[in-house]
């Protein structure tokens, strides 16, 4: 039995869900091969062949796989599983993975289990539903299980330590029908909000992007954290999408979790129960974010995190 | 240029659900019933799209029960011109949808379909993608913009490291993200007049397609709960608590 985990990467690196994936191929078993699609991404086939527990990196280098369009990278998945008989197609449940994966499911003629949280067996998978409220266990009859994998639930695999063979493959043909025309991603020298130890989030009592920048960012500093926020602090403008945590933002599970200002609406908690340690501070002491906090703290975020950032 | 709006009649998301006691489902019986959220989106940019002469007709389509006919008379509040609704009591899931828009959209010929991201039940995130992929058509999912100008569409998504834009030719398949617009509320005369909109009700065998599921649900289960912690008397405490007790900086 053979895992065919498709990479997300930036050419260079491998990008840390990918080492998610591959321990959640890991748990169901088999012979794990990575695929890289990319262009000039040598850089990441080298990083893929040296994570612990792959035996084979499969790279597909061509200049249509530059911007990872889902028809291109579909197709080229299809190729690949059509060579080789894989039992799972695996990918990091990441907006690059969410938009072609169901794509490759669909040409296969099979279901996909999205947003797995744990393996039972190789054909049965945990997952959450209604924004992680309820977790369903389900079994797949299809020849090809095609999933998703919610990374916060796995561990990362170790960057080092492995020694697969890498293999260059064919491009599949490019359906030349998309164009990337811009790309405005958030640049920041802190670390990514779903790999990050500490994050510090803000909502709708911040009050303003000002506001939000001048007290959440000296305390991120201070505690070397990522910065996240609530869907209402998003659709308000104080940060760019990205920032969102929740059902539909980013799912993230950090060893400490300060939310600042945000009142832990179901589809907020979605994003962040699963984090070690939570700290809440909010004026409103009945907020249902102190349902899921370890530490509360009832008071004006004005007054409360500036004090904070003095003290850590 | 026709619109094709699939809606999903999901449990209301201000809803927390529960299991039932043997384990087996979700229980939604009694429960409040709505639109997903995400294909309100997808309703009033379609709706959007023709107040702005881009698109001259918008259907909206459903698959599943009787019910789901509320959920496309509140599509034709918003402003769809008509609902069709693919009627079955049989569980139906993302590839088995895919299908049936498929069918629909053979029949329909639309240039541009337009669907929620996701469904705020089961989180599966698929069926768009899969409508796509059947089709042979191009997608732009999780789109916060959409200008459709000739037969192109220009789409800026939502993704996890910021925005990107793609350019599209049509026909094609769009999802939304939440921050495209904000629905407006139907008002009594539209929820009047929706009423009198045409809805036709057809059956997955119609065309053809086998909906059986794929996937066979063991069980369901509420997740461990979380403790609620402690309520800490100030900065001090809580810096303290973070150092000495979760040892978490
Ligand atoms: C389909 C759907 C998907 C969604 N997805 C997401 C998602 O992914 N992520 C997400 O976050 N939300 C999501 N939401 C929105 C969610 O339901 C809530 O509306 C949102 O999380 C609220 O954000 P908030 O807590 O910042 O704002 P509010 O609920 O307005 O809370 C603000 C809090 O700030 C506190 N506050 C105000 N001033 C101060 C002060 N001076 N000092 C201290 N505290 C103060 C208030 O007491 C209040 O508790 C979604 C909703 C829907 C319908």
């Amino acid at each position: 039995m053979a895992i065919l985990v498709i990479a997300e990467h930036d050419n260079a690196s491998l990008k840390p869900a990918t080492l998610n994936a591959i321990t959640a191929a890991a748990k169901i078993g088999g012979d794990i091969h990575v695929l890289v699609a990319g262009s000039n991404c040598a850089g990441a086939a080298e990083a893929a062949a040296q994570v612990a527990g792959v035996v084979k990196v499969k790279v597909a280098d061509a200049a249509h796989y530059a911007d990872q369009t889902a028809e291109n990278i579909a197709a080229l998945v299809i190729e690949t599983a059509k060579s080789a008989a894989y039992s799972h197609l695996i990918a990091p449940a990441t907006t690059g993975g969410k938009n072609f994966m169901p794509r490759v499911a669909a040409l296969l003629d099979v279901a996909q289990v999205s947003d797995i949280v744990g393996v039972e067996a190789a054909d049965t998978f945990v997952r959450p539903i209604y924004a992680g409220n309820v977790l369903a266990t389900v079994q797949s009859s299809d020849s090809v299980k095609v999933i998703t994998v919610r990374t916060t639930a796995f561990e990362a695999a170790a960057a080092a330590g492995g020694s697969a063979a890498v293999e260059n493959v064919a491009a599949a043909a490019d359906a030349g029908n998309c164009k990337l025309v811009g790309r405005e991603l958030t640049k920041s020298a802190r670390p990514e909000l779903t790999a990050a130890k500490i994050i510090v989030s803000g909502g709708r009592g911040v009050g303003n992007g000002e506001n939000y920048h001048a007290l959440l960012e000296p305390l991120a500093d201070k505690l070397g954290a990522a910065l996240g926020a609530s869907r209402a602090a998003v659709d308000a403008g104080f940060v760019p999408n990205d920032y969102q945590v929740g059902q539909t933002g980013k799912i993230v599970a950090p060893q400490l979790y300060i939310a600042v200002g945000i009142s832990g609406a179901i589809q907020h908690l979605a994003g962040m129960k699963d984090s070690k340690v939570i700290v809440a501070i909010n004026k409103d002491p009945e907020a249902p974010i102190f349902q899921v906090a370890d530490y509360g703290l009832v008071g004006d975020l004005f007054e409360v995190v500036p004090q904070l950032t003095a003290a850590v | 240029m026709k619109i094709l709006v699939p809606v999903k009649r999901v449990v209301d998301y201000n809803v927390k659900v529960r299991v039932k006691s043997d384990g087996t489902g979700v229980d939604i019986a009694n429960v409040k019933m709505s639109m997903n959220p995400f294909d309100e989106i997808a309703v009033e940019e379609a709706v959007r799209l023709k107040e702005a002469g881009v698109a001259t007709e918008v259907v909206a389509v459903s698959a599943g029960v009787a019910g789901c006919q509320e959920t496309l008379r509140t599509a034709m509040a918003i402003g769809a011109d008509r609902g069709i609704l693919v009627e079955t009591d049989a569980e139906l899931q993302p590839l088995a949808v895919a299908k049936l828009l498929k069918a629909l959209v053979d029949k329909e010929q639309p240039r541009v379909v337009i669907l929620g991201k996701q469904a705020i039940d089961d989180d599966a995130n698929q069926t768009g993608q899969m409508l796509a992929a059947l089709l042979d058509w191009p997608q732009a999912t999780f789109a916060s913009k959409v200008v459709i100008a000739g037969d192109r569409a220009t789409v800026t998504r939502e993704v996890d490291g910021g925005l990107e834009t793609l350019e599209i030719p049509l026909p094609a398949v769009i999802t939304t993200d939440l921050r495209l617009n904000e629905p407006r509320y139907a008002t009594l005369p539209n929820i009047m007049k929706a009423k009198k909109k045409p809805l036709d009700t057809v059956k997955p065998a119609d065309f053809g397609v086998d909906v059986a599921p794929r996937l066979k649900t063991l069980k369901v289960a509420e997740p461990a709960k979380r403790q609620a912690g402690v309520k800490v008397a100030d900065v001090a405490d809580l810096v303290a608590k973070l150092k000495n007790e979760a040892k978490v900086i």
